[in-house]
Order: structure tokens, then C-alpha cells, then sequence
């Protein structure tokens, strides 16, 4: 997702002069030649994340169209009280990027995992919030950014679902993407791990179980029609997210439907339950440690459906 | 820009601490001892330094001031309607119910550009400006006004390597160094000293000065920047309360509101100022 970000940004830089790209000291290998290219819309900032949020917004006050990148929650944690202030009070221009959603870095350690992102920056006042769940919605969301005004943040995941554009398909922010068809369940997930919503709903379609999939990519503004389409048309709704079931897109979910009147037959959010990820392992190997990985959906949909059916190892 | 001569700011200094102890009282705020500290420094800035015009305070070839330390806003608030950006009668206002003008100083006043009042954060927006004005060549600069307490900071500390890195020589920090924060002196509550050095180890081309003479003050900012290449900080060394006797030097009148016969008695004080008579909306 990281490459398709920069190579979006890449290929709109040169036609849109405003871009400027700041890095907290972090891209090696990776935004070399956007700086090489662009050296008037590139800066280095140092690790110094508050001044890289604070300059964002000078920058954007003055008609920059900024993006400002790091990992993790050095971008957004580290400095959110820049980011509350100083842009999104001021409604500056600026696109807060993060790479590393949920626990992408898995085994460098819970202070590398970004698992309470999606529920803080929602919480902001004129904050966007997108979090791709394939490269091609994470290309179209950076040109999305390029081309829109006001404060955003976009959660950049090490993995991605496969593709699951349909042909002739056109991204729209903030429309949830049905990405399987199904009436017995819905899952909806945000973020890479859509890849194991994909990947259970495959699996219980083999045994007769049809689960509705919802690509969630704009988190906010939620599109709470298709949700609310989803709650009443299908058996029941399953949140999966790489982060905190508190705030975060089970939430975000929760709170639309219940506000709409419409209570889906069961819930249940997929995500981290009070915990920290104090596991050392790889991405995929902490999603089924902490119950968030293709098996744990098929099991948390059977529950709810009160069927026993083979459910993978 | 308007021709300044000693009387004018001398006036206009006088004018935004009536108004700011006005403002503090009517609604009950706190800082007066923070607005008197750098009363003379906005005046300076606001007659004839800072090139601002009140009918146009969005042109893009203004210079800028972010006040970071945005508790001071009543004596910013008070400089811009004084000098037309928005009416004197909406100064009395302040801090009431409805009101635009929060105690922390709020951009959706013409001529504020910044809204602050978290500490640390006013640096970091005006290197921001100042880069991209560098980036565009243009010639206007950017003033951000300090307190000494948000050197405590690490964000601001953050900018101050950036500035100088960047050669931000459009990029003006003054620090209102009158060594009293919140709740205690600077020298008790975390020490700065060797101020300057600090500043000039971090690559900013400083000079200080007397905070309250505002002919040393305005020769100063003719010689900005003070070096080329450079980033200035001009630290401005003041008085806390600096105007009322019984608020200079004192950590109390920071967060103290005037009223009763402590109004009374401060404005009887500055009203022997020479520059504070002929104010206006007295409430």
C-alpha cells in the first residue's frame, strides 16, 4: 500500500506544484526518488513529529496541499494535539499518512503497532479518516487526498485484500464497497485485514453459508446507508478491524446503526479486546493469536449463526 | 504601514493594556500579567514593524505574527482593534458568553492568524509559513511571539532546529522574557539560562533587548534579519505585570483577575500613563 501511495503521489506531484510531502526521518528506500524529483516539495523534518504537524499546518494556511508520513502512531499519537489544534482546528490542508496500520510492523513490537489510530483521529473535528483495504483503493484514495481540502488521514497497511475492484468499477470516497455478495451474514472490515473477511467468507461459501463483504475504506464518513442495508437484509453483522474494538470501526458501526434506528439481528466486533499486542510474530501470525484471522471470523460467524460447521486450522 | 515615532507606540502600549485590563476584568479571564509583560512589544510590532493593513488582512503580502503564547490574547486583540481589524466595542466582549474572542487568542478575529493557547505549538506553525514563503521567494516575514514558560516545551525546541536548518532568515522568534510562568519564576520552576546561548547554539542569529523600550525595540527590527541565512530571535527581556505596580514581578496576577478595588487601583496606575487617556467603550 505504501508503494501505491507514493506512486500516486509520484505521478500528481509535478501537476500539482502545492504537494508538499514531509517525512518524520522515515521512507528509506522508499520516498528516494519523490525527493530526488520533487526536491521543492520534499523535506525531511527530522524525528520531530509535533514540529512536522505544526509546520504542516503553517505550510497549509499558506494554500500547500500537505502530506505529512511516518509509521505507526509517530504521525498522528505522537503529535495529536498539533493535529487537533493547529490543522484540523484551523481546517488546514493537510493529509495525515501513516504506514503500518494495526500491526503491520508485527514482531518489531506493540510500540511500532498502530491499534488505536482509527478511533482517535475520528473522533476530530473535520478529520477524515481512510484506512484502503487493496492497492487499488489505496492508489485511489492518495489521488482522493490530492484533490480534496481539509484535514485527512490515511492508514496505510503492509498487507492488502486482493483485488477486488469490479471492471469499470469507480472509487468513491466514502461508499462502502460490497466486495462478496451474501444474506446469511455481513462481515465488514477496514484496513488489510479485509484480505481474511475475503478469505473466511470463501471458505463458508463452500458450506453453504453466504456472507455479505463490506470494504470499508473511508472509516469517516460512514456510509451508513449500505450498513444499514446490511442490517436489515442479512442475518446478522461481524466488524473486523487490526485495532481496538473500542472506537474503532465496530464502533464507528455501532454507533451509526443504533443513531438510524436499525438494530442488526447479532453484532459482534472482530479487533483487539483490552489488550496490547505483547505477542512478538508476524502480522499474520498475531491475527490468530489475537482472534482476528480468517478461522477466528468463521468461527465468531458460525457462533452467531448457532451452526457447527469445519472451520480451517 | 504607518510612521511610528516613540509617542505613537508609547500610545498604543498604553491603550492595549487599558483595553486588555478592561477585557480581563469584564469577563473574568486570567493572564493580565502576561498581556502587560508584552503589551510594548505588540505596540512596536503593530506601529510600524509588522507591514499589516486592516483593510486587507488576508493579503498575501502581509507579514505574520503567531502569537504563540496565546494567553496573552487580550493584548493582541486589543493592538488589532486599535488599529482597525475589527471593532473596539467588540473588545468588551471578551471571555462572555457568545463572544468571538476567546480567552486564548482565535483566528476567526481579522488579523489573528493562528489560534493557540496549547504551549509549544506557535513556532512549529510559523516556521511552516515562513518555509513556504521561502519556497515562493516572497518577502514578507513571519513574527511568532513567545513566552519564556513555553521553552519549557520540547515542540518549540523541535522548530528551533528546524528554522535554522532551513535558513529561515524570514522567520522572526521574539521570546517575552520576563521569567515568571505559570506558577512559579522560570529560574525555580525549570531554568533557561544561558538563554541566548541556547539559541545561538541551535543556529538562530539572536540579539536581546529591553522589552519595554520600544525605541530599542523598533531600531532592533530595522536591522532584521539580524543575520543573512539566519533565523532572529530577539529576547525581550520584560517585566511580568510590567504597568501596575502591585502586578509587576509577581507570579500571582497571572491567573488573578482584577476587580474591585484592584481595577480601580490599576487603572488609576495607567491611566497616569502618559498615551491611555481618550479610551474608548469604558464599560
Amino acid at each position: 500500500m505504501r508503494d501505491a501511495f507514493v506512486k500516486v503521489l509520484t505521478e500528481l506531484a509535478p501537476i500539482h506544484p502545492e504537494i508538499i510531502l514531509l517525512t518524520g526521518d522515515l521512507g528509506f528506500g522508499v520516498l528516494n526518488e519523490f525527493a530526488a524529483q520533487f526536491p521543492r516539495q520534499f523535506v525531511n523534518v527530522g524525528v520531530a513529529e509535533q514540529n512536522m504537524a505544526g509546520l504542516a499546518a503553517g505550510l497549509a494556511l499558506e494554500g500547500r496541499t500537505v502530506f505529512t508520513y511516518s509509521i505507526g502512531n509517530f504521525p498522528t499519537l505522537r503529535c495529536l494535539e498539533q493535529i487537533r489544534n493547529d490543522i484540523c482546528y484551523h481546517e488546514a490542508n493537510v493529509k495525515v499518512v501513516s504506514v503500518g496500520g494495526g500491526m503491520s510492523y508485527g514482531p518489531v513490537g506493540m510500540s511500532h503497532h498502530a491499534t488505536e489510530d482509527l478511533a482517535i483521529l475520528r473522533s476530530l473535528a473535520g478529520m477524515e479518516v481512510y484506512a484502503p483495504t487493496d492497492l487499488w483503493e489505496a492508489a485511489e484514495a492518495t489521488q482522493h487526498l490530492v484533490e480534496s481540502r481539509g484535514p485527512a488521514y490515511l492508514r496505510l497497511d503492509k498487507s492488502a485484500a486482493p483485488p477486488t475492484r469490479r471492471e469499470g468499477e469507480r472509487f468513491q470516497p466514502g461508499r462502502i464497497r460490497v466486495v462478496r455478495e451474501g444474506a446469511d451474514a455481513t462481515l465488514v472490515a477496514t484496513g488489510g485485514i479485509a484480505g481474511e473477511a475475503i478469505k473466511a467468507a470463501d471458505a463458508l461459501a463452500g458450506q453453504g453459508i453466504f456472507c455479505r463483504v463490506l470494504s470499508v475504506c473511508t472509516v469517516k464518513p460512514l456510509d451508513t446507508e449500505t450498513l444499514a442495508r446490511a442490517a436489515m437484509e442479512t442475518g446478522g453483522i461481524v466488524s473486523i478491524e487490526e485495532h481496538t474494538v473500542e472506537g474503532g470501526l465496530g464502533g464507528a458501526i455501532a454507533e451509526s446503526l443504533m443513531e438510524a434506528g436499525i438494530a442488526p439481528e447479532f453484532f459482534v466486533r472482530v479487533g483487539l479486546r483490552n489488550t496490547f499486542s505483547s505477542v512478538v510474530g508476524s502480522q499474520r501470525y498475531l491475527r490468530g493469536v489475537y482472534q482476528m484471522d480468517a478461522p477466528a471470523i468463521m468461527k465468531a460467524v458460525l457462533k452467531k449463526l448457532s451452526m457447527k460447521a469445519e472451520v480451517p486450522a | 504601514m504607518i510612521a511610528a515615532t516613540q509617542d505613537s507606540t508609547r500610545g498604543l502600549a498604553g491603550r492595549i493594556r487599558s483595553h486588555a485590563l478592561r477585557m480581563t476584568s469584564l469577563g473574568g479571564s486570567s493572564h493580565i500579567g502576561a498581556v502587560f509583560s508584552c503589551a510594548d512589544i505588540l505596540a512596536a510590532l503593530y506601529d510600524g514593524i509588522l507591514r499589516v493593513d486592516p483593510a486587507r488582512p488576508t493579503d498575501p503580502a502581509r507579514d505574520r505574527l503567531v502569537l504563540s503564547k496565546g494567553h496573552a490574547g487580550a493584548g493582541l486583540y486589543a493592538a488589532l482593534a486599535d488599529r482597525g481589524f475589527f471593532p473596539l466595542e467588540q473588545l468588551w466582549t471578551h471571555y462572555q458568553d457568545g463572544s468571538e474572542l476567546s480567552g486564548h487568542v482565535s483566528h476567526k478575529l481579522p488579523g489573528v492568524e493562528v489560534s493557540t493557547g496549547a504551549l509549544g505549538h506557535g513556532l512549529s506553525v510559523a516556521a511552516g509559513m515562513a518555509l513556504a514563503g521561502k519556497l515562493c521567494g516572497a518577502e514578507h516575514r513571519v513574527f511568532c511571539l513567545l513566552s519564556d514558560g513555553e521553552c519549557d516545551e520540547g515542540s518549540t525546541w523541535e522548530a528551533a532546529l528546524f528554522a535554522p536548518h532551513h535558513a529561515l532568515s524570514n522567520l522572526v522568534a521574539i521570546v517575552d522574557y520576563n521569567r515568571i510562568q505559570g506558577i512559579a519564576p522560570v529560574a525555580e520552576a525549570l531554568e533557561l539560562e544561558p538563554f541566548a546561548d541556547k539559541w545561538r547554539a541551535f543556529g538562530w542569529s539572536v540579539r536581546e533587548v529591553e522589552g519595554h523600550d520600544h525605541a530599542a525595540i523598533h531600531a532592533v527590527c530595522r536591522a532584521l534579519p539580524f543575520e543573512a541565512g539566519k533565523p532572529s530571535c530577539l529576547i525581550a527581556r520584560t517585566t511580568k505585570g510590567k504597568g501596575v505596580s502591585f502586578m509587576e514581578n509577581t507570579v500571582l496576577w497571572h491567573y488573578r483577575t482584577p476587580r474591585g478595588a484592584e481595577f480601580d487601583a490599576a487603572l488609576e496606575e495607567l491611566e497616569g500613563l502618559e498615551g491611555s487617556k481618550n479610551l474608548e467603550g469604558r464599560p
